[in-house]
């Protein structure tokens, strides 16, 4: 190094002041780094505070504006709905909204507001807070992708399309202060879920406006100093692509219950970098974890590893318009010359559980009879029947889907179980995120993989995407009976097992006509640390921070 | 050397506008749209959404009040995150940039001449060989191996450095500036040991040792005069190249970069964020390289004095 400094003296007389202090300062940088004993997570049990991967910087912290996952977990903890749920059972429970009556027809809901609910600058929430923000959520302006969360009230759906312009016939009401009353029209059981969804939170009115049009996208009052809100912690802090702070609320109604002081959210795309610094003690909870490291944590770590069935289906998509794809006794063949197994232990690797239903067993007790089985012998004789008999003469045939590896990998694995099992030949198609997207929307791809995570816990939020015009059918397959089912039988069900009733039929149409194909049905995988408390696995991958903390023991 | 100077900023002008023009079509060209989401978006939304950035518009209107907009150095909102204005992510991201950068030319120029000057004193010896082929191996191990690597390292199994971040954990800039600077290294020190040799056969520096000066004042004092003119006259450009270069550093170490931004805008199809960054890195990498050329014309008399004349 000492010839180095001397070789700026020499050269470069004038710079060399600014040169000697840059020096110096990286040698104090590589001093001050060589001291460091100290980890985040060795910090964060003094202090309480939790460090938690995010996955990715959140497009907004507006609720009604986002729709993303690493969203969701800053929003909910600086807003809170009328109801909560129980991360162990996921079964409502008071949140803004103390108590609720629900009328016997199941169609209107009064909420009674708890009177010392208080957003974060001492203001009181009302009725009226709900009324506005839910007017708010509903303006098309605003480009709320979530507005069909809003749907079972009354006309909401309506005055969302523009079809209805006084919002009074919307069926939300404010009684008095602290009632609210809320008209359905229909009942609609999973109604109480739809209540904890961020999208359906209140927002603080005066601030709004304080920053623009009620309407408008993307105004200042989602900035740290900016944001008023009503749930247990405050935003503090929002470094773009760096770091997102939320703070303990001291206006919260539950503040004496809340225990952890700050939660620090990282934008961890990278998921190999969010493991790594998992081990190095700068996180506490991991967003993801890449597949080929499950293995090596079962061995090595296994309590910091944690698996769990997830509310969401792998699947495929097979274009009904295509000529040969068409015949449904074809997409049958393929979905059962799928070894579903296989590719969860092969390419996967996650323990996820080999769907034969498109809803996910077990949702909300609901758990659909298997469409399917796999059976090679009988996808080869339903192959032959339309025409292609040991796969002969079967026009090529392409699966499509966005650029990523683990897309890839099983996409490969499926190409090959259907040239060994059928002979046929299928080629693969990788494109951009957005190409893909166009490409399945515009019904531009013969075969094309799928993912979809429910909304909330009901079978409704994965069957009523096959309606005949439902914007995420993109397959080209409808049936009348199965849209009658749907929309009008299982929504004037009196009783949870009619209603599923309906659904089970429902589902057999549709896994009788395959316009889709489930794979498997997702797990999340996560890294928790041993401190953390008080957060058990549940389906929605729901997290109630006030029930959080970190302990030794 | 005014003039100069002001020719080469006029040109700059023209290439500018190629660019942008180029880009802005481009982008526009390309499948999928900046609003195309997994879940259908309805059409009302999509309407308000298009209406909001003025996409309804017919493109030749976008274009020329996009150049308008531009014109007064407002680079518009990003589509991908509502809140904000490519102006401000620009802010934002630049500063980690140019800071990682700035380290990474540090530890570049101080790693890599000391490597070069010590391999050239005792050329074809294991003084010449080792360190010449450690730079050979920077300039092919490239940095998304580089990184884990040393994350690995010095992060989890020694526990010396943070493996991720950005001014949160002292020390957590170290990994993300060596590992840019891996390849600047073994370039330098090449460019260092190619002109320190040249300089040493010279009549000047058997002057110098005839004269009975001792092997390092001959070295340090008559050798790195000119020996270093190649290194100074890569600065320029090898700046450009790292503040446009370090995207792949800073999706590794997670650093709040312009970088990252750049790649990001272009798979969300951010329109004004990637003509944003794009005209930004555009202008950098023209000023730099106009940069180069000062410091080149500086450091050669002749070419100094071709100027002067011609100014005059």
């Amino acid at each position: 190094m000492a010839p180095c400094s001397l070789l700026f003296k020499a050269k470069l007389s004038r710079p060399r002041r600014y040169l000697s202090t840059l020096i110096y300062s990286l040698g104090c940088l590589l001093l001050v780094a060589c001291g460091n004993g100290e980890n985040n997570v060795t910090t964060g049990l003094q202090s309480q505070t939790l460090h938690w991967g995010n996955g990715a910087e959140p497009q907004e912290l507006d609720p009604h504006i986002v729709t993303g996952i690493p969203e969701h977990h800053i929003i909910v903890g600086l807003l809170e709905g009328l109801v909560l749920k129980d991360p162990a059972t996921l079964e409502p429970t008071p949140g803004m909204a103390e108590s609720w009556e629900i009328s016997d027809d199941g169609k209107t809901y009064t909420f009674h507001i708890r009177d010392d609910a208080r957003w974060s600058n001492g203001d009181p929430v009302t009725s009226e807070d709900f009324v506005w923000s839910w007017w708010r959520a509903l303006q098309p302006a605003l480009g709320n992708l979530y507005a069909y969360m809003y749907y079972p009230i009354k006309n909401a759906e309506a005055y969302a399309t523009g079809k209805l312009d006084d919002f009074s016939q919307v069926g939300v009401k404010a009684l008095d202060a602290l009632t609210l009353e809320v008209t359905l029209a229909n009942p609609t059981p999973y109604f109480l879920q739809l209540l904890d969804h961020y999208s359906m939170f209140p927002v603080h009115r005066a601030t709004i406006e304080k920053f623009g049009e009620p309407a408008e996208r993307g105004t200042r009052w989602t900035r740290a100093g900016n944001f008023v809100g009503n749930g247990p912690f405050i935003l503090t802090q929002w470094d773009l692509n760096r770091l997102v702070m939320i703070e303990k609320s001291p206006t919260y109604y539950d503040a004496d219950k809340v225990r952890l002081n700050a939660i620090r959210f990282y934008p961890t795309e990278n998921t190999s970098t969010e493991e790594r610094m998992f081990r190095a003690g700068q996180l506490h909870v991991t967003g993801s974890l890449p597949a080929d490291k499950i293995a090596v944590y079962k061995e090595t770590n296994p309590q910091a590893l944690r698996i769990s069935p997830y509310l969401g289906t792998y699947f495929y998509r097979v274009n009904t318009t295509v000529e040969h794809l068409a015949d449904k006794r074809i997409r049958r063949a393929l979905a059962m010359a799928v070894n579903r197994q296989q590719i969860i232990d092969t390419v996967t690797k996650g323990g996820q559980t080999p769907a034969f239903t498109f809803t996910p067993p077990n949702t909300l007790g609901y758990t659909a009879e298997a469409g399917f089985v796999e059976d090679i012998a009988a996808a080869k004789a339903l192959l032959a029947e339309a025409g292609y008999p040991e796969g002969e003469g079967f026009p090529p045939t392409e699966i499509l889907y966005n650029t990523s590896e683990g897309h890839r990998k099983l996409a490969v694995a499926i190409q090959q179980m259907w040239k060994k099992n059928l002979n046929v030949d299928i080629s693969l198609n990788n494109q951009d995120w957005k190409v893909y997207l166009d490409s399945e929307a515009s019904g531009n791809f013969q075969i094309s993989r799928g993912g979809w995570i429910g909304d909330y816990v009901d079978p409704n939020t994965f069957l009523d995407m096959w309606l005949t015009d439902g914007g995420n059918n993109r397959t080209g397959w409808h049936n009348p009976e199965y849209d009658q089912l749907i929309s009008e039988a299982a929504p004037a069900a009196s009783e949870r097992e009619q209603r599923y009733a309906h659904f089970r039929r429902a589902e057999a149409l549709l896994m009788d006509a395959m316009p889709v194909i489930p794979i498997y049905t997702y797990n999340t995988i996560h890294l928790v640390h041993k401190h953390i408390k008080g957060m058990p696995s549940n389906i929605l991958d729901y997290a109630l921070y006030k029930q959080i903390y970190l302990s030794e023991d | 050397m005014a003039r100069f100077i002001l020719m080469r900023l006029l040109q700059a002008i023209p290439v500018l506008l190629v660019v942008i023009t180029v880009t802005f079509f481009l982008v526009r060209l390309a499948p999928g749209g900046p609003f195309s989401a997994e879940k259908a978006v309805p059409a009302e939304v999509l309407k308000a959404l298009e209406a909001r950035y003025h996409l309804d518009q017919p493109v030749i209107n976008q274009y020329f009040s996009y150049l308008g907009d531009l014109a007064h150095g407002d680079f518009g909102p990003s589509f991908k995150y509502p809140g904000r204005s490519v102006n401000e992510m620009i802010a934002a991201g630049l500063p980690a940039t140019a800071e990682l950068g700035l380290y990474a030319m540090c530890f570049a120029l101080l790693i890599g001449a000391s490597a070069g000057i010590i391999a050239a004193l005792k050329p074809n010896t294991a003084q010449d060989y080792i360190p010449m082929s450690t730079a050979m191996l920077g300039i092919c191990l490239p940095s998304f191996l580089l990184g884990p690597l040393l994350m690995l390292v010095f992060g989890v199994w020694l526990e010396w450095v943070p493996v991720s971040g950005w001014g949160d954990i002292p020390g957590d800039k170290i990994l993300p500036a060596l590992t840019l600077a891996s390849g600047y290294t073994a370039y330098i020190a090449r460019l260092s040991r190619g002109g320190m040799l040249e300089v040493m056969s010279q009549d000047y520096i058997r002057t110098a040792r005839a004269k009975g000066l001792p092997e390092w004042k001959v070295v340090l004092k008559h050798g790195l005069r000119g020996g270093m003119i190649p290194v100074i006259a890569f600065i320029g450009p090898a700046f450009a190249g790292l503040l446009s270069g370090s995207f792949v550093v800073e999706t590794i170490f997670q650093i709040p970069g312009l970088g990252r931004f750049y790649v990001q805008a272009a798979f969300n199809r951010d329109y004004t964020m990637i003509m944003g960054t794009t005209v930004l890195f555009a202008t950098l990498i023209i000023l730099f390289n106009l940069l180069a050329d000062i410091v080149a014309v500086w450091l050669n008399p002749r070419l100094r004095d071709l100027y002067r004349s011609g100014g005059a």
